[in-house]
């Protein structure tokens, strides 16, 4: 295990590298100044030239992008342009609620697509299979701000249990108001989850090792558990994996919708005030989310299934 | 040993009557095995021979109770120590899988499953139907590893199935049988999917057992010479019915009295006697859609366990070609 883990952050190292090439890159090949953003209409040029030269925009690309490589060495991701604070800074506030988000949108989902998937493939083709594959094709019909919208007019307005939106100010509110999110969030991975899930555990009923688990007496509750859901959540997985990694971009839209000042609303005004370094620093930080959730996902993988840790 | 001469004096462990199993294939009911009855006595083995598709395998699956969806016993009786099987939705069946009978499958690298150590797969049924703790469970996985000729069985109890080659496989799954001491194991082709010198030892590995255990077994094969080796009874099956059985193997295989008994004989190659071309069967049996849906005719006794078809059914008839019906 220590050395397929040794192995698999061996393997980011170059994925790292051309992430945050392309992140740089991208930031160069995209139109709009900074400067005329920040000046306002009609600036003096010379105004602009001095902003250029105090942000390190007049120096040769190639020098610019070692001097990101090198910022980057020293963990400095430079200042934001419009607030008078480092980016290294804005993002350990602005990332832990997109992180939680994150964490408990993913558990929601697994909770609520685990039961449904043994369940409707105990069930197949019985009613509530239908009845859950038809909910799964609504769900997944509806975009998540609408899904968000919906559960704000009942669960806060309605029934008033979860704030309306906002971040909170104590850990604890903190919690709660990033709830509802959460189910949006998980809601919205159960389809593609429950679907999947499903068919690999019908698979692994009709196999002929939940077979010869029947032969030897077990109960059902040991045959769908340690047999049909531990070898049928093995391809879940992967699954999950590729759907958490959107969501890191999904927060974007989430954090919105209920008004969460996370690593989405920041990207967000980065753009808006073309504040490059702000943009940079959210869009890395992104990617870095997506390239972890991949490793832990391949952890998981290597975990549930030894054929692929002793390779 | 010899079945008619204890015959009187032993109880039989799996008596199997009048069975009939109906498969729905896309919305229309064909009979796949019909007019089955058979008996394995105490301490005794049967083989039941058969090409493939002729249901050996089905018969096997209908006892366990591990028939597809598709498929269902619609009539006849399954006793296992005189009682019924498939009385009360087969709850008493469910008391008994594992403890009373147990199944050895077809394919190890398949029926095994391939994220669960070996060590646990031996004993989960163990753990579930007595209360060993965890520790005791794999000291029991070890003793039985040994058992069953598996070596450094200490060191590889952690192991995972890809670890292993067919043959331990298949030992791995033949302990797993043996881990609550069963009176009968139904055995599926189980040296089937092995190269030939892992199947001689997989047959010595059962002679053994016979021997210390007294353990009884239903031995589905194709491979007559399997049967020769290791049964005392014999069951010949085609296309869903038994065309010829008996209580004691060497009668059928010194006097075949149905044709198609005779034919499977004589397409055994023989190492000893004169080279002479090798006879075969000209077609297989239809496949189970193709099948004639008459009912089986009733057997009749060549003498007391001892027992043949009629000769004359259709599906039978399509087996030879002029040529080589003799």
């Amino acid at each position: 295990m220590t050395r397929f883990l040794i192995k698999r952050i061996a393997l980011l190292v170059p994925v790292v590298f051309g992430i945050i090439t392309a992140t740089f890159l991208l930031m160069h090949a995209t139109p709009g100044d900074p400067a005329l953003t920040y000046l306002g209409n009609h600036p003096e040029p010379a105004a602009i030239a001095a902003l250029h030269h105090q942000w390190g925009l007049d120096k040769p690309v190639t020098q610019q992008y070692l001097d990101f490589i090198g910022g980057l060495f020293t963990g400095d991701l430079g200042n934001s342009l419009f607030y008078n604070e480092t980016i290294v800074k804005l993002i350990s506030l602005k990332l832990p609620p997109t992180l939680m988000l994150m964490i408990m949108g993913s558990l929601f989902g697994i909770i609520f697509a685990l039961p449904l998937a043994i369940w409707t493939a105990i069930r197949k083709d019985k009613f509530i299979d239908h009845l859950v594959s038809l909910l799964n094709a609504v769900i997944l019909g509806m975009p998540i701000f609408f899904i968000g919208a919906m559960g704000i007019l009942f669960l806060a307005l309605k029934v008033q249990i979860f704030p309306v939106g906002g971040y909170g100010e104590t850990n604890l509110q903190h919690l709660w108001s990033l709830v509802l999110p959460s189910l949006t969030i998980g809601l919205g991975l159960v389809p593609l989850l429950v679907r999947s899930l499903r068919t690999s555990v019908i698979e692994s009923l009709d196999s002929e090792y939940v077979a010869f688990a029947r032969s030897k007496g077990l109960k059902n509750r040991s045959v769908w558990l340690k047999y049909a859901l531990r070898n049928g959540s093995i391809s879940g997985i992967s699954i999950l994996g590729i759907q958490v990694g959107y969501l890191a971009g999904g927060s974007l839209v989430i954090e919105n919708v209920f008004g969460i000042p996370g690593m989405g609303s920041f990207l967000m005004t980065g753009i808006l005030n073309r504040d490059f370094p702000v943009i940079q620093g959210a869009t890395l930080t992104f990617a870095m989310l997506v390239v972890l959730v991949y490793l832990l996902t391949d952890v998981s993988y290597a975990l549930l299934d030894p054929r692929a840790r002793f390779k | 040993m010899n079945a008619m001469n204890s015959g009187a004096m032993t109880s039989n462990v799996l008596e199997v009557e009048d069975l009939q199993i109906v498969a729905r294939i896309a919305g229309r009911d064909y009979i796949a095995i019909d007019n089955i009855s058979f008996s394995v006595a105490e301490g005794h083995a049967r083989g039941l021979v058969g090409e493939s598709g002729s249901g050996k395998s089905l018969t096997l699956r209908a006892i366990m109770g591990l028939l597809p969806a598709n498929v269902r016993v619609t009539s006849g009786v399954i006793k296992f120590q005189g009682q019924d099987l498939l009385a009360e939705g087969g709850k008493y069946r469910k008391s008994v899988l594992g403890t009373g009978i147990s199944m050895v499958f077809q394919e190890p690298s398949v029926a095994l499953n391939p994220v669960m150590k070996i060590g646990k797969q031996i004993t989960d049924s163990l753990m579930q139907h007595s209360d060993l703790n965890r520790k005791q469970a794999r000291e029991r996985a070890i003793d039985l590893m040994d058992q069953v000729g598996i070596r450094e069985a200490s060191k590889r109890v952690d192991d995972f199935p890809f670890q292993l080659s067919g043959g331990m496989k298949q030992r791995v799954m033949i302990a797993a049988a043996l881990a609550c001491g069963p009176e009968l194991i139904l055995c599926d082709e189980p040296t089937t999917a092995l190269d030939v010198t892992i199947q001689a030892q997989i047959i010595e590995l059962f002679k053994k057992l016979r021997s210390e255990l007294k353990v009884s077994l239903l031995y589905v094969t194709h491979d007559i010479g399997v049967v020769a080796e290791l049964c005392d009874a014999i069951s010949v099956m085609y296309s869903g019915r038994i065309v010829e059985q008996a209580d004691d193997i060497n009668k059928v295989f010194s006097h075949p009295r149905h044709p198609y008994t005779k034919a499977l004989l004589s397409a055994i190659p023989r190492i000893d006697g004169p080279i002479q071309r090798l006879k075969g069967l000209d077609n297989t049996g239809p496949s189970l859609t193709q099948r004639s849906q008459e009912l089986a005719p009733p057997m009749t006794n060549v003498e007391p366990g001892w027992q043949i078809a009629p000769f004359e059914f259709a599906d039978l008839d399509a087996l030879w070609s002029a040529s080589s019906h003799e």
